[in-house]
């Protein structure tokens, strides 16, 4: 998919994530922001790369504020800021 | 088994992350009036990546869909049928819209290669032409398993007044229950939906178990205590079955035909009685 | 060396001296010996009101390395430990060691202290806010102690803790120093964690805002042990003293968690006349004594006493006559502040009455049923309320060691997972208290019970409840989780986590 515009997901209330990905110039980049992130900052970067990965995006600005989300709502934030953004 | 079914909104991950230790037989991951119209997307998806990832015990994986008037409702199903959950809960169910769905589940669980019919729909019975078509929205799919009250649409679509006492939903709750044992299926009575008033919501499960109701619906985890204790077989009813069934089969034994308990008669309704009450106690971890 | 729980420890600390490794939670009860005090005979026709902090300091010669004490009923309202550094700061002195038995993020004044050498030293059972992550920084000079409630009290009565001048927050204090909690604007109940403070330091000022003509009584700490007495505006903010009224948890999760907390405790059978019991005043331990309020009305259950910081909900078991008497070191609300007022049955105790291993008994060796919390907790049951997963101090054990050693059935309850983090852990990051005294550790996915107990493995072997190993509910956890990278630490130890009797647990280093 295409980031076209930019658009967010999310919301800063505790367990979730709160994602804004916007248009990049040079590939996937990513800003992050956790609560966890001494224990699981890699972890939760790897999940964004893998989302951005398996929905074929190349050039998004991905900037993530994390309360301690399990994998599975990172995953669902980024789907949803992602398609949000292309289309 | 359904005592309680818990309703908990679709785009709130604490809330469904929590959702499987709470003690709901049933979570119904609500995608429709628990999600303002903004994040039906971000619902959708966070409650399928739910079911992917999340271990929800032996509670029953519930999700309430948009309703199939509008485009919403499409793309849940296409979205959340392709993850399997154990059923679609049905908003404002009318014959037509349980047709269609179980024909779109039965066309994705061939395409994901899932048991034809494993995808269970419960209709929500909230309008007056619902309540009154219910036994042919029952009938109109294989894949209905109970039937769910929803009294507060229903009381506004009947243009009358909600009450704590409930009596104006005797009428639904009754037909429901009626059709329901008709047809075999689960009747779940609508919620209570003071949820700080806990003898209030005592009162309107026993109301609702006295007609033959087999469970409620939770919008509050408090709720779930009080429910399941109501809709489980009392301690007096499983001493009585239990007594019942060693009387059967002492009679059995001595090759009596008929045998009487307490001094009355027990026939075959007393008996499959008690072999449900049995059951159901089977069923709930009492015995 | 190694101490008993495989930490790690230097031999020597600067500052702090030769280290006694912990060598298990019972091995050190023996026969002690108390310090002696040395004090200033007061005469008659003596004044002991003085017009200010700074003429308190200078009539006690206070001096650069002097150690002084502060207790903390005011909790975060508490303004004497900012007034009394300040003046000493004026005053020009250095290298003062501030023995406070908690500080909290009102305190946070102390960090400029710290940082301009006017304070090198800290003792204190609980640190939290500014100071507490200033000290994991590594800016105190030396490193901090933190003690237990009860091991603070032995401390100070066996020396190992001198403390040079104490100063006591009075909320009602007459001209011969006769204290008591209850009176006044900064009414704050029991005085339990000052009292070894009062009997051993060298001098004794009382702080007051509430100056009242002699006698007052109740007396709570008497004239014999107050050398001067200062006035001043306010000794706190009534708003952070007390928290208006505790409240049980509403939330689903916690609830769930003090339900099945609950109904371990009544399978235990140790819920029957007589039953003791405490609890913390966070929600989910106040959860679990409304949980056990009803089973005890259910069952017509006559308890004995509660214990420990008593919260309005603890006083209203014991108004409805579930408890027979309240020991109380310290009040958490305006309810548990009026009943230590008025109900004589409602006992106030110091805190080495309380925790204290090294006296004829302590009453937490009398309790039944301890609830507690965790910040982690290993697959030994060793329990760390010390740090946070981050490594930053934020917290400490209070009475939490004390209660976990003295109570037959020690329960820890908590979440199995906190905004993403596992609570069950392979090794803590800081041992607070030791596995061996924890019984049980409740979460909402499930129980596990410390396998040295086969008494109650025994007893809750047909039991419905939930019951895993603790490595099962690790993995549990990390299902949800994944597995958190180490968090890496500096070399400089930056805190001394001494266990009651005076051994050291663990320490901890430098935030990285």
């Amino acid at each position: 998919m295409k980031i076209v515009r930019p658009a967010k997901a999310g919301t800063m209330e505790s367990n979730d994530i709160y994602i804004m990905i916007y248009p990049n110039e040079n590939g996937n980049e990513i800003q992050l922001d956790s609560i966890v992130l001494k224990q699981f900052g890699k972890a939760i970067e790897r999940v964004i790369m893998d989302t951005l990965n398996e929905l074929e995006v190349d050039n998004a600005l991905v900037v993530a504020k994390d309360r301690g989300a399990l994998d599975y709502t990172i995953r669902a934030r980024m789907e949803t800021a992602i398609k949000r953004a292309s289309e | 088994m359904r005592r309680s079914m818990l309703f908990i909104p679709g785009n709130n991950p604490s809330m469904v992350q929590n959702s499987p230790i709470l003690g709901a037989d049933s979570i119904i991951l609500d995608l429709e009036d628990a999600v303002s119209i903004d994040e039906k997307d971000a619902a959708r998806h966070l409650v399928r990546n739910a079911l992917l990832s999340l271990d929800f015990g032996d509670a029953e994986k519930v999700v309430r869909i948009n309703s199939i008037a509008t485009e919403l409702g499409y793309d849940d199903i296409d979205c959340i049928a392709r993850v399997k959950p154990d059923a679609i809960l049905v908003p404002k169910a009318s014959e037509d819209a349980i047709e269609e769905i179980d024909e779109l589940l039965s066309t994705i669980e061939r395409e994901e290669g899932f048991k034809l019919g494993s995808i269970k729909i419960i209709p929500l019975i909230e309008t007056a032409f619902g309540l009154e078509d219910v036994f042919n929205i029952v009938k109109s799919s294989k894949r209905v398993k109970a039937v769910l009250l929803g009294a507060e649409d229903l009381t506004a679509d009947m243009e009358i007044k909600r009450t704590k006492e409930g009596e104006e939903i005797f009428y639904a709750r009754s037909r429901i229950v009626s059709v329901c044992k008709a047809l075999k299926v689960d009747a779940i009575d609508t919620p209570f939906t003071d949820v700080n008033d806990f003898d209030g919501l005592l009162k309107d499960c026993e109301k609702a178990k006295l007609i033959g109701m087999t469970g409620k619906a939770a919008i509050n985890p408090r709720q779930v205590d009080i429910i399941n204790e109501v809709f489980s077989p009392s301690l007096d009813d499983l001493k009585w079955a239990t007594r019942v069934i060693e009387a059967y089969e002492e009679a059995q034994r001595e090759g009596k035909g008929v045998f009487s308990l307490d001094g009355k008669m027990v026939d075959a309704p007393i008996l499959a009685r008690a072999k449900n009450v049995i059951e159901k106690a089977k069923a709930v971890g009492l015995i | 060396m190694i101490n008993a729980l495989g930490r790690n420890l230097p031999d020597y600390i600067e500052g702090y001296g030769k280290v006694k490794p912990f060598a298990g939670a019972f091995e050190n009860y023996k026969e002690v010996v108390k310090s002696s005090v040395k004090l200033k005979s007061v005469k008659p026709g003596d004044d002991k009101v003085l017009s200010s902090i700074k003429e308190a300091l200078l009539k006690c010669e206070i001096k650069d390395g002097y150690t002084i004490s502060f207790h903390h009923h005011l909790r975060n309202g508490d303004f004497v430990l900012n007034m009394v550094v300040d003046e000493i700061a004026k005053l020009g002195l250095k290298d003062i060691k501030v023995a406070a038995s908690s500080i909290f993020p009102c305190h946070a004044p102390l960090v400029e202290h710290i940082k301009n050498g006017v304070v090198t030293g800290i003792y204190a059972n609980y640190m939290s806010g500014p100071v507490a992550e200033a000290v994991s920084k590594g800016i105190l000079k030396y490193p901090a102690i933190m003690h237990t409630h009860g091991g603070r009290a032995r401390a100070i009565e066996s020396g190992d803790l001198h403390i040079d001048i104490a100063f006591i927050a009075s909320p009602a204090c007459d001209t011969y120093g006769n204290i008591n909690g209850v009176e006044g604007k900064s009414a704050c109940g029991s005085l339990g964690y000052a009292i070894p403070d009062a009997m051993y330091a060298d001098r004794v000022v009382a702080i007051t805002d509430n100056l009242v003509p002699y006698p007052a009584c109740p007396i709570e700490i008497s004239q014999e042990y107050v050398d001067y007495i200062v006035e001043v505006e306010a000794i706190g903010d009534p708003k952070g003293i007390v928290s208006g009224t505790t409240r049980i948890t509403k939330d689903p999760v916690g609830l769930k968690i003090a339900k099945l907390a609950a109904q371990l405790i009544e399978e235990s059978g140790l819920l029957k006349d007589g039953f003791s019991f405490q609890t913390g005043a966070g929600g989910t331990s106040l959860a679990v004594a409304a949980f056990v309020k009803e089973m005890m009305k259910k069952n017509n259950i006559k308890g004995s006493f509660a214990a420990g910081g008593i919260t309005g909900y603890i006083v209203e078991m014991f108004e409805e006559g579930l408890f027979r008497s309240l020991f109380d070191v310290q009040c958490f609300d305006l309810k548990a502040v009026e009943s230590y007022k008025n109900n004589k049955a409602h006992q106030g105790m110091s805190s080495s009455m309380y925790g204290n291993p090294h006296n004829r008994g302590a009453v937490v060796n009398n309790l039944d049923v301890m609830i507690l919390g965790a910040t982690e907790i290993d697959t030994d049951f060793n329990v760390n309320v010390t740090t946070g997963s981050n490594g930053v101090i934020m917290g400490g054990s209070g009475g939490h060691s004390d209660t976990a050693a003295g109570s037959k059935l020690a329960i820890v309850v908590t979440q199995l997972t906190k905004a993403r983090l596992p609570i069950i852990v392979d090794r803590v990051t800081t041992v607070t208290t030791p596995g061996e005294t924890i019984d049980a550790v409740v979460t909402e996915r499930g129980i596990a019970i410390n396998p040295k107990r086969l008494d109650l493995l025994e007893k809750l072997k047909e039991s419905k409840l939930p019951i895993f190993t603790i490595e099962e509910l690790k993995q549990m956890a990390e299902k949800m989780t994944g597995v958190p990278e180490k968090i890496e630490f500096e070399d400089k130890i930056v805190a001394i986590v001494e266990y009651r009797d005076g051994t050291v647990i663990d320490v901890v280093r430098q935030v990285r």
